[in-house]
């Protein structure tokens, strides 16, 4: 069965009224559904063949009802569709089963069978793919799980419960309908106030305040005024946009579309990462829809006023998040910064006035403007509103994306919600921001997560990214790996980045390298200071943070490294051993056979030994020992110079 | 696939004829070219010039600043070690090595018989499956050195 598609012309905000009251009632009728999540994670592990199986398995039951026959009045048992991201990528893929709310985590394509015999037929739950909290509970829906307790949404409000290519269900949920607002009762002024008022700051690293940005833009001359959406996402450890963009697109659009009405422009554009394939292709079905539906393009729902993105994709330079950058990429120039000011707000694409906000602020627009300044101004603490989306990754148990209250402690995310570090090991540090942020260690857990707290502490909120580190990492070695980044990320233009921060990364090599001299580190941090003070862009601003705040913290791992040439953390390849330990070894010949540099010696009942001029460090002895004998281990300093005399 | 003049200027005036020649179309131009033929041939860049005006000098300048952009032949599949940060603590760097030894490859390099690139990324955005590996269009979370082999033969993760 088929039928002709529901779709209508939006030309007056009580025709969006009217929109979102038929679209309501005809997901009504759907009784019940299976929402798969198709974020990239969960693609990643497998989604995309589960939702395959649902969709086979509920057309072979004979209950696959046409998603256009809901909005002639029909109703349908079940149905599957997908979502974007929850947020719990560790644990995918996800499936949601509405309007109970059922959470199944790691869910197999073999699985399906099960869940909807559990579902439809029995009306029971597949305990076994339920997530089991550190007690042993198994948890029915997401509100159970402690990752998701302590969060509070407002910008992945939507994420994970709706269809992203489904602009109907967007207008269910209310879609569009702050859009209407303000196109309908709000001066462009009466906007930028309303914003002022929430206390909204720029999500992607700095933290400007919104509106002030705005109104910069607005009492400019010059026409035409340009929004600029920026998704070029490129901290590594972060991926809130992305998933935003993928999850919700239609927020951003709405909130894109909200900034432009106050700014003024009529043009935009939307950087998005090449990196990001889904993401493009949701926001480009996501804004044909929304033209298509007269809530984006021209004269939108009868306002008079129009507004018509476009998307720009990025080439691949890390150093066009910054905004003077993006728009000389967009402008067809390499991405070099401008000195500013004169600021983009003033003088920005093409020469006229332009406002470049990042994903999840716009994201936050809707929410804002729909149920009111005072509500989003009542999260958060007296100089940062709102919440925060942080992506939790590295060495704890619950990775993922995770939106919390301004204000809450990094401890409460850490341990909290993302569950503490990962089994055996213990908590080092965090690393907060990026590129451009900090590590901050176990001392200042109790630490508030908002702009102004993070900076003061030597880290920076970025873009949100958490990573948090263990014993095994090595202090030294993430300084040197976030200069090695930003070095090569550098655009070459000034010369405090350009050189000082490659001749900052030779030290910190020379250091993790064994080759340290005690001089380095107050070299290393006078350096740092002229780079932070000299450069022109926000790169080269904050390139020094991630040594300047470990030559804080962690400052005997550094003199560890140069003093005793030991790598505390036994992870700088050039000062461990690999070394088997005699007692230990059963001569059982499995590290002699997988070592790829034949660096082992031994033969039936001899304990093997490895010959260091040829060991290459790959660690494969290491993995392949049986767990019951672990006779290979790391070594470093001075334990190292004992054990490998001789040798 | 290398391709006879006659067809590449074919294709060139294709991609042409979706633009207008302005600078600021420059990058979506040079993208649109890559698309094409993989790579940016120098012949390419030079009728990108004469097209958007630009000196080839320009061209060029604009097109190495960016990471998207080669300028050899490229393999058929490309393998992106994604090093960034979450993948950095999770062992990024053992695992690029271990495609290096598989492949024959250093990073960065295509193997003889273009099948496959190599190359270090800095972030996929994929970083609760760290460390992650992306075959063209498909991620391989949670990877293992000893998983390496099962990324080349180009397919997404079977769920079975």
């Amino acid at each position: 069965m088929s039928a002709k598609q529901f779709s209508a012309r939006i030309d007056t905000p009580s025709k969006l009224t009217e929109t979102k009251e038929i679209c309501q009632a005809a997901f009504a009728r759907q009784k019940s559904r299976f929402l798969v999540c198709a974020g990239t994670g969960c693609v990643a592990m497998g989604s995309l063949q589960v939702l395959a199986e649902f969709k086979r398995l509920i057309a072979e039951r004979g209950l696959d009802v046409d998603i256009e026959l809901l909005f002639e009045g029909h109703e349908a048992k079940t149905a599957v569709s997908f979502s974007g991201c929850h947020g719990f990528c560790e644990r995918g893929p996800l499936v949601r089963f509405e309007p109970l709310g059922i959470f199944y985590t790691k869910v197999k394509k073999t699985d399906v069978a099960e869940i909807l015999e559990a579902a439809l037929d029995n009306g029971t739950v597949v305990e076994r793919l339920l997530y089991q909290d550190q007690d042993g509970n198994r948890c029915l829906t997401e509100h159970d799980v402690p990752f998701y307790k302590g969060q509070q949404r407002i910008a992945l409000e939507r994420c994970g419960a709706t269809n992203p290519e489904e602009i109907r269900e967007y207008f269910a949920q209310g879609g569009y309908q702050a859009l209407a607002k303000v196109l309908s009762a709000y001066a462009p002024e009466q906007v930028i106030e309303a914003v002022d008022n929430s206390g909204l700051r720029g999500r992607g690293g700095a933290g400007f305040p919104t509106a002030k940005k705005w109104a910069f833009c607005r009492a400019a001359s010059g026409e035409p005024k340009y929004m600029i959406c920026n998704c070029d996402e490129g901290d590594p450890g972060a991926f809130m946009d992305r998933s935003v963009l993928e999850a919700d697109p239609h927020a951003v659009l709405e909130g894109m579309a909200i900034a432009a009405y106050a700014i003024g422009a009529t043009k935009g554009y939307l950087y998005v990462r090449a990196e990001y394939p889904l993401a493009i292709a949701r926001l480009q079905k996501a804004m044909e829809q929304a033209q298509q539906w007269g809530v984006l393009g021209e004269n939108i729902m009868g306002s008079g006023f129009s507004f018509n993105p476009e998307i720009f994709h990025g080439a691949g330079a890390f150093v066009c998040g910054e905004e003077t950058a993006l728009i000389a990429s967009i402008e067809g120039w390499r991405g070099f910064p401008r000195i500013r000011p004169p600021f983009p707000a003033i003088k920005g694409l093409f020469g006229k006035p332009t406002v470049i906000n990042n994903v999840e602020t716009l994201a936050n627009l809707p929410h804002i403007l729909l149920h009111g300044e005072a509500q989003f101004a009542a999260v958060g603490t007296e100089r940062s509103k709102g919440t925060k989306v942080f992506a939790l990754t590295g060495k704890l148990r619950n990775t993922g994306l995770v939106e919390v209250p301004m204000g809450i402690t990094i401890r409460e995310v850490i341990f909290d919600i993302g569950g503490g570090t990962s089994e055996g090991t213990k908590f080092k540090a965090v690393q907060i921001g990026g590129p451009s942020g900090g590590c901050l260690p176990e001392e200042l857990l109790d630490l508030k997560v908002d702009f102004d707290s993070l900076r003061s502490a030597g880290s920076m909120m970025g873009s949100g990214g958490m990573v948090i580190l263990d014993e095994t990492s090595c202090m030294v070695d993430i300084a040197r790996y976030f200069l090695e980044f930003t070095s090569h990320e550098s655009c070459g233009q000034c010369t405090p980045c350009r050189d000082g921060v490659y001749q900052m990364l030779q030290i910190l090599t020379d250091i993790t390298c064994g080759k340290g001299r005690p001089e380095d580190l107050a070299l290393l941090e006078e350096m740092g200071r002229t780079i932070l003070a000299g450069s022109i862009c926000g790169l080269g601003k904050t390139a020094p943070n991630p040594v300047l705040s470990t030559l804080r913290y962690f400052r005997h791992e550094y003199e560890a490294h140069i003093l005793e040439q030991s790598c505390p953390s036994l992870s700088c390849k050039e000062l461990i051993a690999y070394w088997i330990d005699p007692d230990k070894c059963k001569a059982c010949g499995q590290c002699r056979k997988a070592c790829p540099a034949e660096a082992i010696i031994g033969e039936k009942k001899v304990a093997h030994v490895i010959e260091q001029s040829k060991c290459n460090k790959c660690g494969i002895c290491l993995e392949t020992c049986p767990d019951k004998f672990s006779a290979v281990s790391k070594i470093t300093g001075r334990q190292k110079d004992a054990l490998l005399v001789g040798a | 696939m290398p391709t006879s003049p006659e067809a590449s200027e074919q294709k060139l005036e294709h991609v042409f004829s979706r633009f207008k020649g302005e600078r600021k179309e420059l990058i979506p131009i040079l993208q649109t070219v890559q698309e094409m033929f993989g790579y940016l041939p120098e012949e390419a860049l030079k009728e990108v010039a004469r097209f958007t005006s630009v000196s080839e000098s320009q061209v060029y300048s604009t097109a190495t600043f960016y990471a998207q952009f080669h300028f050899k032949r490229r393999g058929k599949h490309n393998i992106k070690v994604c090093c960034g940060t979450a993948c950095h603590v999770r062992g990024a760097a053992p695992l690029l090595a271990a495609f290096e030894r598989e492949l024959g490859i250093e990073c960065g390099a295509t193997t003889d018989d273009f099948e496959f690139n190599l190359e270090r990324v800095a972030c996929v955005g994929s970083c609760a499956l760290a460390p992650v590996v992306m075959v063209d269009d498909s991620v391989f979370g949670l990877m293992e050195t000893k998983r390496v082999s099962e990324c080349l033969v180009p397919k997404g993760v079977d769920n079975e």
